[in-house]
């Protein structure tokens, strides 16, 4: 096993020299190609008339592995930093991703896991509510963005909002799901205990159901990472996709490659956390 | 320890009194079943008029094929399941919901697999006696465990622990919450041959030290015989033969166990009158019994 965590890592390592490699190489400035040397001054003149310059060094403008390390570099020395709106520091920029996605993401919490705990004991409730769930989970997030800038008229809180919409449905139907499939001797168990209601459903009902809870949470907290750097490219201001934005217009690709690689580090370590909390309730059974 | 059972006052918490029929308490028995019915398909009852009681302190086995119905009786006894006609007397009160005087030991063990066994079996305590300070719950929670003899296993989880050990779990968190009467539903039918065995010594050990009033459903000739004091022959529902219609499954036929009550496992079969009374129940069980498969 140790052996094989071993050769894994090795390939890995070879694969990102390899891709690196395949990256420098090709934004490798163009050699040659009519250099200033054989031009009279004023040809060379004209050359810049027209906007293009003999003596610069021809490229296709995407940086090179280099250039990006310089600007991760650069990025990383100060990630604290607050010079006004258009140029705060990466982490600045990540707290109020991560902050949004919290929010809205403790909120679904909220409203999802009582309300999937009623759908989960009821059948009615079940069948009643599941056409409403059937037509508004597949609606994208970021269609509700109109409506909730109208409605709500704060930029930043619409942000929320839409996270709060794109994480509350994959909580709801499991937390439903994990409920309505506790089995059945436990709730009889609890039965024949007299076992009062409230804490048959924080003593049984809950730790049964909790691994498919959550499972719903970490499927909402993958999505609600999609979704933050969509909504605030859209609503601007602050953010980690804003960065993402920002950094386009000043088309400084160096930026937002450096921005996409941060994305998913955050992305992966919210998993990760999730699939730790996972660890810690499931159960054999 | 336990034999002040029958002195507890009767435990009325959670279950009103309303709408239930008193009996006249003088010289009735513990538990009486009275005209007990089961319909699912109307006109062809699973069983119907099931009667019969239980004397405090007697073991009473159920023996019948599937599907005649025995388990939904003791689901009716243990307040989980309701039934279509008849009542069901304890104590002179009516049963008309699960409750903590009667404690019921499942099948499939229904231990939670997030709990240790320790915690397992205090929840059904602290159920019990919701009062009781921590120190109290766990040393009758220890005192209980012990009983069935996995003390050294008092903090494992369920699924670290064999069949058998999971079964014994089931039997000591029955048996913790101090009931006045014990539902068991085939505990030992999972069970291979050998742990079934033992387990069925230990029970019986505990049965008759505490003089627990017990109902048990079994499969298992032997077994019933073992442990019961009286058994109940439950025959299928089928169709006369005769097309006078649709008979319903019904207690066939009530055995008095005669062998001597301490009777043990290994000399069973030594005993006077076993392979009669083992013949006789066999003979029931093939050939008046009703069995599914000669219904088609």
């Amino acid at each position: 096993m140790k052996l094989l965590n071993l050769k894994a890592a090795l390939v890995s390592a070879l694969l990102l020299a390899a891709l690196l490699g395949l990256w420098h190489a090709a934004t490798l400035p163009a050699a040659g190609g009519g250099g200033a040397a054989d031009m009279t001054p004023e040809q060379i003149e004209y050359a810049k008339l027209m906007g293009k310059d003999p003596g610069a060094q021809k490229n296709s403008g995407f940086p090179t592995p280099a250039q990006m390390g310089r600007a991760a570099l650069v990025q990383l020395a100060d990630p604290f930093r607050d010079n006004g709106p258009n140029d705060k520091g990466i982490a600045i920029q990540l707290a109020h991703s991560l902050g949004r996605v919290a929010l809205g993401f403790l909120l679904a919490c909220i409203v999802a896991v009582p309300l999937g705990f009623v759908i989960g004991m009821s059948e009615l409730l079940h069948r009643a509510l599941d056409p409403f769930i059937q037509v508004l989970k597949p609606i994208s997030p970021l269609a509700w963005m109109p409506l909730a800038l109208y409605t709500i008229k704060d930029s930043s809180i619409s942000g929320v909002f839409v996270i709060f919409i794109c994480s509350v449905w994959p909580m709801l139907l499991n937390t439903a799901f994990g409920v309505a499939s506790v089995r059945r001797e436990w709730i009889q168990v609890a039965r024949t205990l007299e076992v009062s209601p409230l804490r048959k459903a924080l003593r049984v009902i809950l730790p049964a159901a909790a691994p498919t809870i959550l499972t719903g949470m970490r499927i909402s907290m993958g999505i609600a990472w999609l979704v933050i750097v969509a909504a605030e490219m859209l609503v601007g201001g602050t953010g980690i996709g804003y960065f993402v934005w920002n950094e386009w217009n000043n088309l400084s690709l160096t930026n937002v490659m450096f921005a996409i690689l941060v994305i998913g580090v955050v992305g992966m370590l919210l998993d990760m956390l999730f699939a730790f909390l996972q660890r810690q309730v499931t159960y054999v059974d | 320890m336990w034999t002040d059972a029958a002195q507890r006052p009767a435990t009325a918490s959670g279950s009103s009194s309303k709408g239930k029929r008193e009996m006249p308490p003088s010289s009735s028995p513990f538990l009486k079943v009275e005209h007990l019915g089961k319909t699912f398909v109307l006109g062809r009852p699973v069983f119907a008029d099931v009667n019969f009681s239980i004397e405090q302190g007697e073991f009473v086995c159920i023996i019948g094929h599937s599907g005649c119905g025995k388990t939904t009786v003791l689901n009716v006894l243990a307040g989980l399941d309701s039934a279509t006609e008849g009542h069901v007397f304890m104590n002179g009160r009516e049963i008309d919901g699960p409750g903590l005087e009667r404690g019921v030991v499942f099948q499939s063990h229904a231990l939670m697999p997030w709990l240790t066994v320790r915690r397992n079996i205090a929840f059904a305590v602290e159920s019990r006696w919701p009062d009781w300070t921590r120190a109290q719950v766990d040393a009758h929670v220890r005192r209980f465990v012990e009983l069935v003899g996995l003390g050294a296993a008092i903090d494992r989880k369920p699924s670290e622990l064999s069949g058998g050990m999971k079964q014994r779990v089931g039997i000591a968190r029955a048996f913790a919450i101090q009931p006045r009467m014990l539902l068991l539903d085939e505990p030992f039918g999972a069970l291979d041959a050998l742990t079934r065995g033992t387990i069925q010594d230990e029970l019986m050990g505990i049965v008759r030290e505490t003089r627990q009033t017990v109902f048990m459903i079994t499969h298992d000739v032997d077994e019933a015989i073992l442990l019961a004091d009286r058994i109940l022959l439950m025959s299928n529902g089928h169709d006369a033969p005769d097309g006078a219609g649709f008979r319903p499954g019904r207690i066939a036929e009530v055995v008095d166990n005669p062998l001597p009550r301490q009777r043990t496992r290994s000399g069973l079969h030594h005993l006077d009158g076993y392979y009669l009374l083992r013949n006789h129940i066999v003979d029931f069980l093939v050939s008046r019994a009703q069995p599914p498969a000669r219904q088609a």
